[in-house]
């Protein structure tokens, strides 16, 4: 009497590792494929993240399993730290140089080459190049040989033909030299990588909309682009603009190169408090002599949640993912 | 006049956007301005490379001299020698370190990237979207600012100053991945259905169909990952200690932040450090530009 009551589930549920393999074994495929990733990505991005998150609560100097628990002590401190927040300063000066003038630089450029006749693969190339250096490759470059702050510097031989004086470009403060080092030097690296982001851009803008802004009476040269180049570039341009910005919130390795001293690696002292990005002041915090994980944790997710925040409010600024 | 209207039929025409609209005195000054401006830009973007090989082959009385020199005086092929000899500048070792980073890793990343893209793109689980979505979650977190916390977990492991410690935590991109599910989502069902028919499974598809089919798209991320690899500077930095385990970056790094330079060896340390990058870059450049532009922001 009961037996077919209770038979009626068993039949329609299978055993439970064939439930858990899915339909023709899809839940063990897809673990298979996607498992160890998965895993990986675990242990060394998302429990990282997590620890990172407990460790700015506790006072952690020199340890990575605390028990001091001090709040948001580590918060409080880095936001009242005069050299984090002169960082984040740094950063934000760097980025409304370095983010709009690599975007017009490498847009200018890629329409340049789009409509350049000859040499179009080699003049590419020539930009494309620096991608293959390093920035400490480049800040080599630039350090001792371009801006040297000593008469043989490139920079300074040609200014003593035209009678000036050497300057120690990356050492003086007033006026900043040191920016127009740091600013050439990524544009010098990253123009040509955003210029081909913007010519596979152009490539695609079908040419019968030129032929009908040609039409409409729209003169070629600044009202084509304005009216119909510009629009259709859209897509990257929003693109560009984000990549720039989360790059730029990334700089270290240049700064670090090109202003760290002698001795500087494990200890904060050689590095001049100007030009330092968060980033660099994080280093020397959590991995100088001090170690101390609880600041540079707190540091890490206060620039991680500057970065949101400036992500957001570009998003916002640009309408990103939204259609027109 | 003639040359608007003959220009103007030109097949090769098409190819400019704005060429058949009007090509007179103005259009050619135009490009002959392009041109020259396009070239003189060329030549600055040039110097840097120049620099470095004229120093990197001069005497360190060439590179300081106050009167500049187009070439060295003489150029210096013992230099060469000499880098590789200095027992203060690791330099073989670095090399070598930084070759096996980058391969293990631009290996790794294809496979491990490459089989979950394809899981989540064609293995029809109700919580693939879920899992997608967690991953790409992780690319909204710029990777600089964890590295405290994985710093903290591989020394934690005792990877520190170890090829492990630089190679296991740059195994797993996610931005790869995505590159790779998004790919997988156009790949041409047919062929795949052709292998099903011949009764393979998920695996011998991916492995004997869908892969040997997709050599431009794998080459692609395989030169951006190996340059990213090859280039990496902060993580080597935090972990790699011990000069025993430098890479190439960080052994310039010390040497350009340290007190005592030797400048030619320096540049011609520099010049090394690119060499095989600018070989990729010349053998693989069409693949570098097609992956760079499919970097998923082309709709």
């Amino acid at each position: 009497m009961s037996a077919p009551t209770r038979s009626r589930p068993v039949a329609q549920r299978p055993p439970l590792w064939r439930r858990l393999a899915g339909d023709q074994n899809r839940n063990l495929w897809f673990w298979a494929f996607v498992g160890p990733f998965v895993a990986g990505l675990t242990v060394f991005v998302y429990i990282p993240i997590l620890w990172s998150v407990y460790l700015s609560f506790f006072d952690a100097r020199n340890t990575v399993t605390p028990t001091d628990f001090v709040g948001f002590g580590n918060y409080r401190d880095m936001l009242t730290d005069p050299a984090f927040l002169s960082s984040m300063g740094t950063f934000i000066v760097f980025a409304a140089f370095i983010v709009p003038l690599t975007f017009a630089a490498s847009l200018g450029l890629a329409l340049m080459i789009h409509r350049v006749r000859r040499f179009k693969a080699f003049f590419r190339s020539v930009y494309f190049l620096p991608t293959a250096c390093s920035y400490v490759v480049a800040a080599l470059i630039w350090k001792l040989s371009i801006f040297n702050g000593v008469r043989f510097g490139l920079v300074n031989t040609v200014l003593s033909w035209f009678g000036i004086e050497p300057i120690a470009w990356l050492s003086v403060t007033q006026p900043p030299w040191y920016w127009l080092v740091l600013v050439t030097l990524r544009l010098w690296l990253q123009v040509g990588f955003y210029m081909i982001l913007f010519l596979a851009g152009l490539q695609r803008i079908p040419t019968v909309l030129y032929e009908a802004a040609a039409v409409d009476g729209a003169a070629p040269g600044w009202q084509t682009f304005r009216y119909v180049t510009f629009p259709q570039l859209r897509t990257t341009s929003v693109a560009v603009l984000v990549l720039l910005l989360i790059n730029a919130f990334q700089a270290f390795d240049e700064f670090y190169n090109l202003l760290a001293n002698a001795g500087a690696a494990g200890s904060g002292g050689a590095y001049p408090p100007y030009a330092r990005p968060p980033l660099v002041y994080l280093y020397y915090v959590a991995l100088g002599s001090q170690q101390d994980f609880g600041h540079g944790s707190a540091g890490a997710v206060l620039l991680a949640l500057v970065i949101a925040l400036f992500t957001v409010l570009q998003g916002r600024l640009l309408r990103f993912g939204r259609n027109e | 006049m003639t040359a608007t209207d003959s220009d103007r039929r030109t097949p090769a025409a098409g190819r400019r956007p704005q060429a058949g609209i009007r090509l007179g005195r103005a259009q050619r000054t135009g490009q002959a301005l392009r041109f020259v401006a396009l070239l003189l830009g060329a030549v600055v973007f040039l110097v840097p490379f120049y620099l470095l090989v004229r120093n990197g082959l001069s005497t360190n009385a060439d590179i300081t001299a106050p009167t500049w020199r187009l070439l060295p005086t003489q150029v210096q092929w013992g230099n060469v020698g000499e880098l590789f000899a200095d027992p203060a500048v690791p330099m073989l070792r670095s090399l070598v370190n930084s070759l096996l980073v980058s391969v293990v890793q631009t290996t790794g990343t294809i496979v491990l990237s490459g089989l979950a893209g394809y899981g989540l793109a064609r293995i029809p689980v109700r919580y693939a979207g879920v899992v997608s979505g967690l991953i790409v979650a992780t690319l909204l977190i710029p990777a600089a600012v964890t590295f405290v916390p994985t710093f903290v977990v591989v020394s934690s492991l005792g990877w520190v100053s170890s090829l492990r410690g630089l190679i296991v935590p740059g195994l797993f991109q996610a931005l790869a991945t995505f590159l790779f599910r998004q790919y997988f989502l156009n790949f041409p069902r047919e062929l795949e259905d052709a292998g099903r028919v011949d009764g393979l499974n998920y695996w011998g598809v991916f492995w004997r169909i869908v892969l040997p089919n997709s050599k431009g798209f794998v080459a692609a991320v395989a030169t951006i990952t190996f340059i990213g690899s090859w280039n990496a500077f902060l993580w080597p930095l935090v972990i790699a200690q011990d000069s025993s385990s430098w890479t190439v970056q960080i052994a310039l790094s010390t040497f350009l932040t340290s007190q005592t330079i030797n400048l030619h060896e320096l540049f011609l340390a520099a010049v090394f450090s690119i060499l095989p990058l600018l070989l990729i870059f010349i053998g693989l450049q069409r693949f570098i530009v097609q992956g760079v532009e499919s970097t998923g922001i082309n709709r």
